[in-house]
């Protein structure tokens, strides 16, 4: 019989099989940040185990809250910083450096194809976009991927989502991942690798693979995956061109990842997104998902585009698009985060941010920020928000606040009219 | 090893996650201790605030809830407010995987059971009280009423999860074992 992909992984990574359920795996990537990493830090320390495994396999960001916001979250730095330091772990990012880090690993080529990957994250299922099996665990997890560079995980069991069909002009990756989600519901994938193909996968870029695989999570998943292609290869050329002769050569050696055409699924769902409107959240779960036409009038306070599902070049160009010479709305505060340094500087140079700023947003460092209502645009309690993000649990971007999930050219519409609003109507 | 189970506390709600079993503003704390008032804090059933102060709340050794139990976030913080709440045993009738895995990381119990087996519970009179067999993997919840009825539910423990519970958690099984 043959393996899907994430069982290839597993199979090629396996150090112990302590019951035919369980796969310790041995770890390509450990991906650390500063919210979850600094209590595994010093539980290592307290123990007398501060020792990591391979520190040229851990990168570390400092993201969430950044530059620090008072004195708790400027220790969670400083025990990161000086932890790094003493382990020299090269790949560390930091003030004026650092970036979302479901969008900054990428980006310096972290990630491949056929790796393992674990972060004290759940969005890490992110990284699936390359080929590799990229889990978010919690701490206890990420202690010991520290420390011995393994972790384990119940054998594989995936499902095939094949998404097929052409999405009309304004409909983007965010809104077929939330189709996704409803369709899933918040537990439809639970202790499942989602595996993303069909000729609308093939056709995404590398950063509409990350919002697709984003959000795998948000219904239950270990991970979403995409198998490596040509696409991946040209994004990671820079990074492994002295590994191949020629792009070719890499997506040939990529194939080897692909799923088995006798490969088994536990379920395969077929969708054809031709008729799909853009998509947008209505509760406070994320398959609390409807047409936006639905939704069309629903006042919101505050607009935000970023975080590790839509804060990429690509989302920017596409909320700009809608917003060139246009103004926020009377009452309405625009929040925008370039996910990293180098989307930043990308989107200084395209003239993006001037659209930004010329509409009256606020303009941040790269950072999680309100994402996760720990600084930068907590909303107040009743305040509603229009959010490019992947989470709308109660609470989320601020006790008693409501977000709205949507794609950044929906959270562009809405920054102009003031209210949730089809993009469509607005594209120039 | 640790024994398991005592008063129960029931949470009759499909798909409470992380950020309602403790809310990311507290995610800057960076001891386990300093969690302990704010457990489940932002839940709430019925759409109604749930009273997580309460004297029951502060009893409780044992939470028994419904489907995709700890949702969301990888935050083990959740796992950590049960902990030092006293709380080491999460029943229910499925989890979220991170939640799950970070339960057994922390040699501590989550046990799932059928939905007809949660109901039973959640139609039992009075406070209940729960005892857990780990040798023959049985839950049985005892009501404290006068009317003293019980209910037993079988449970599957996967040999891998049993272990970690016998070893204190996943630190210890791997220093011992990689
Ligand atoms: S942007 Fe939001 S979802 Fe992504 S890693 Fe940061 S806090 Fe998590």
């Amino acid at each position: 019989m043959g393996q899907t992909i994430a069982q290839k992984i597993f199979s090629s990574h396996l150090r112990d099989k302590p019951t035919p359920e369980n796969m310790v795996l041995d770890l390509d990537a450990v991906l650390c940040h500063e919210i979850t990493t600094p209590i595994a830090i010093m539980d290592l320390v307290e123990k007398g185990m501060d020792r990591v495994f391979d520190p040229s396999k851990i990168k570390a960001v400092i993201d969430h809250v950044t530059p620090a916001k008072d004195s708790k979250t400027a220790a969670q730095g400083k025990i990161m910083r000086d932890w790094a330091t003493r382990h020299a772990i090269k790949d560390f990012f930091d003030v004026g450096a650092n970036g979302v880090c479901h969008a900054l690993f990428p980006e310096k080529g972290f990630i491949r194809p056929g790796y393992t990957v674990i972060m004290g994250d759940s969005h890490t299922c992110t990284h699936g976009a390359f080929g590799a099996f990229a889990a978010g665990v919690g701490t206890t997890d990420l202690e010991v991927g520290i420390l011995k560079g393994v972790c384990t995980f119940r054998t594989p069991v995936s499902m095939k989502v094949t998404i097929t069909g052409k999405l009309q002009t304004g409909v983007v990756a965010k809104d077929v991942i939330l189709a996704i989600i409803k369709k899933l519901t918040v537990n439809g994938a639970t202790d499942r690798v989602i595996e993303f193909t069909g000729p609308l996968v093939d056709s995404m870029n590398m950063s509409s693979r990350m919002t697709l695989c984003n959000m795998a999570v948000e219904a239950g998943a270990t991970s979403g995956i995409c198998l490596p292609d040509r696409t991946t290869a040209e994004y990671l050329w820079p990074f492994i061109k002295a590994e191949y002769t020629t792009i070719d050569d890499a997506v040939k050696d990529f194939s080897k990842w692909h799923s088995d055409t006798d490969a088994e699924y536990i379920e395969v769902i077929e969708m054809d997104i031709s008729d799909l409107s853009p998509q947008v959240t209505y509760g406070y779960k994320p398959d609390h998902v409807k047409d936006i036409a639905d939704m069309e009038g629903t006042p919101v306070d505050q607009i935000y585009i970023g975080s590790c599902t839509n804060g990429r070049i690509e989302d920017l160009r596409e909320s700009a698009a809608i917003l060139n010479g246009k103004k926020l709305a009377a009452g309405v505060r625009g929040i925008v985060t370039p996910a990293t340094p180098l989307i930043y500087s990308q989107a200084l140079e395209e003239g993006i941010i001037k659209i930004f700023m010329d509409a009256g947003f606020c303009v941040l460092n790269p950072t999680c920020g309100a994402c996760l209502g720990m600084s930068s645009g907590v909303l107040a309690e009743n305040e509603v928000c229009a959010s490019t993000t992947n989470r709308n649990f109660n609470g989320r971007m601020g006790k008693g606040g409501m977000v709205h999930l949507m794609s950044p050219a929906s959270a562009a519409a809405a920054a102009i009219t003031g209210s949730i609003t089809d993009p469509r109507k607005h594209l120039q | 090893m640790k024994t398991f189970g005592g008063p129960a506390i029931l949470l009759d709600r499909n798909d409470i996650n992380t950020d309602e079993i403790i809310p990311a503003k507290y995610l800057t704390e960076i001891t386990k201790i300093s969690l302990k008032p704010h457990l489940l804090e932002d839940l709430l059933l019925n759409d109604k605030p749930f009273d997580s102060h309460s004297t029951k709340m502060e009893e409780a050794k044992v939470v028994i809830t419904r489907a995709n139990f700890g949702c969301g976030s990888s935050r083990e913080h959740a796992v950590w407010a049960f902990e030092v709440n006293d709380i080491n045993v999460v029943i229910a009738e499925s989890f979220a995987r991170i939640f799950r895995q970070n339960m057994f990381n922390c040699g501590i119990l989550a046990i799932q059971l059928s939905s007809d087996d949660i109901d039973a519970f959640f139609t039992m009179s009075g406070d209940i009280s729960i005892s857990v067999d780990m040798d023959n993997e049985k839950v049985t919840a005892l009501s404290t009423d006068s009317s003293q009825n019980t209910v037993e539910c079988s449970f599957l423990l996967n040999e891998y999860d049993k272990n970690l519970v016998s070893a204190g958690g996943w630190l210890a099984y791997a220093e011992k074992n990689y």
